[in-house]
């Protein structure tokens, strides 16, 4: 999985069925020390998350699927399936 | 699954069976702020989109999904037509 | 598989019901040298790897094959601690 800021999302009134009632996220990907990278990407929303929260974002199909829509086999390709908390760096990496 | 605008088409008559009868359109993957990132690919269609379109697709196994033949071999499918730019909420007011 | 080291964790209490209970840790690939890469990934524990330790992850939807991740919402997951790595001398 990876790390993700929540920027906002993305409206499409034409689209795929089974991403009807789904919310749409655009993320920015993070490193662990919350620096923003430049990768940015969709992501169906699992967890009621919400713009600037950091989640956790799983990159893997059935994962996706499942997490967002409650079954498998749906052209997603990643869900946020959790609000990150906390990070905990072990202390000689945030002294790096 | 990345936004990106549809820059041009493909055509190509000689192509696998299960290809037959779909659309190939180019696209180029945008960032947040909806400028170019990464390089141009060739996606299937499966929403009916069009040069100039602001889209999202899919990448992977998973592009195959939406047709009904799930042997489709892509595997970057156009799966929705995003409204307008201004249907992109990026935290930023444009 | 890839070789990683484990830098941190991740701690999240509103996620999928599925991943209740799952360790999350950050791992970073490191070279066969043992010098790190730039990238990292999050990844579910399944052996009870400790902090510093190098670990074998597996990613893709391989991770779900591993033993008590079946069926769960992951990408990643570490399937071992390593003890050893030996690499023939004209290789490196």
């Amino acid at each position: 999985m990876i790390l993700a800021r929540v920027l906002g999302n993305v409206v499409a009134t034409q689209k795929n069925p089974r991403y009807e009632n789904a919310r749409v996220m655009l993320c920015r990907q993070i490193t662990p020390e919350g620096v923003e990278m430049a990768n940015t990407l969709l992501a169906l929303d699992s967890v009621d998350a919400g713009e600037g929260d950091v989640v956790l974002i799983v990159q893997e199909g059935w994962g996706a699927s499942t997490a967002a829509t409650g079954k498998a086999g749906a052209a997603i390709d990643s869900a946020i399936v959790g609000v990150v908390d906390r990070i905990d760096l072990l202390a000689e990496e945030t002294a790096q | 699954m990345q936004l990106a605008r549809v820059i041009g088409t493909v055509v190509a008559t000689v192509k696998n069976d299960s290809l037959e009868g779909r659309k190939l359109l180019i696209v180029q993957s945008l960032d947040a702020e909806l400028q170019p990132q990464g390089k141009p690919l060739v996606a299937v269609d499966s929403i009916g989109a069009g040069k100039g379109d602001l889209v999202y697709w899919c990448r992977g196994k998973e592009a195959s999904f939406p047709f009904k033949r799930e042997d489709t071999p892509t595997d970057c499918t156009i799966i929705a037509i995003v409204d307008s730019e201004n249907h992109v909420w990026n935290g930023k007011r444009r | 598989m890839i070789i990683a080291r484990i830098v941190g964790t991740v701690v999240s209490s509103q996620k999928d019901e599925r991943l209740m209970g799952k360790k999350l840790l950050i791992v970073r690939p490191v070279n066969l040298d043992g010098t790190d890469t730039s990238g990292y990934v999050v990844a579910v524990d399944t052996v009870g790897a400790g902090f510093h330790e190098r670990v074998l992850v597996v990613a893709g939807s391989s991770a779900r094959l591993a033993t008590g991740m079946k069926d769960t919402p992951v990408d990643a997951a570490i399937v071992g601690v390593i003890d050893t790595v030996d690499i023939s001398p004209e290789s490196s």
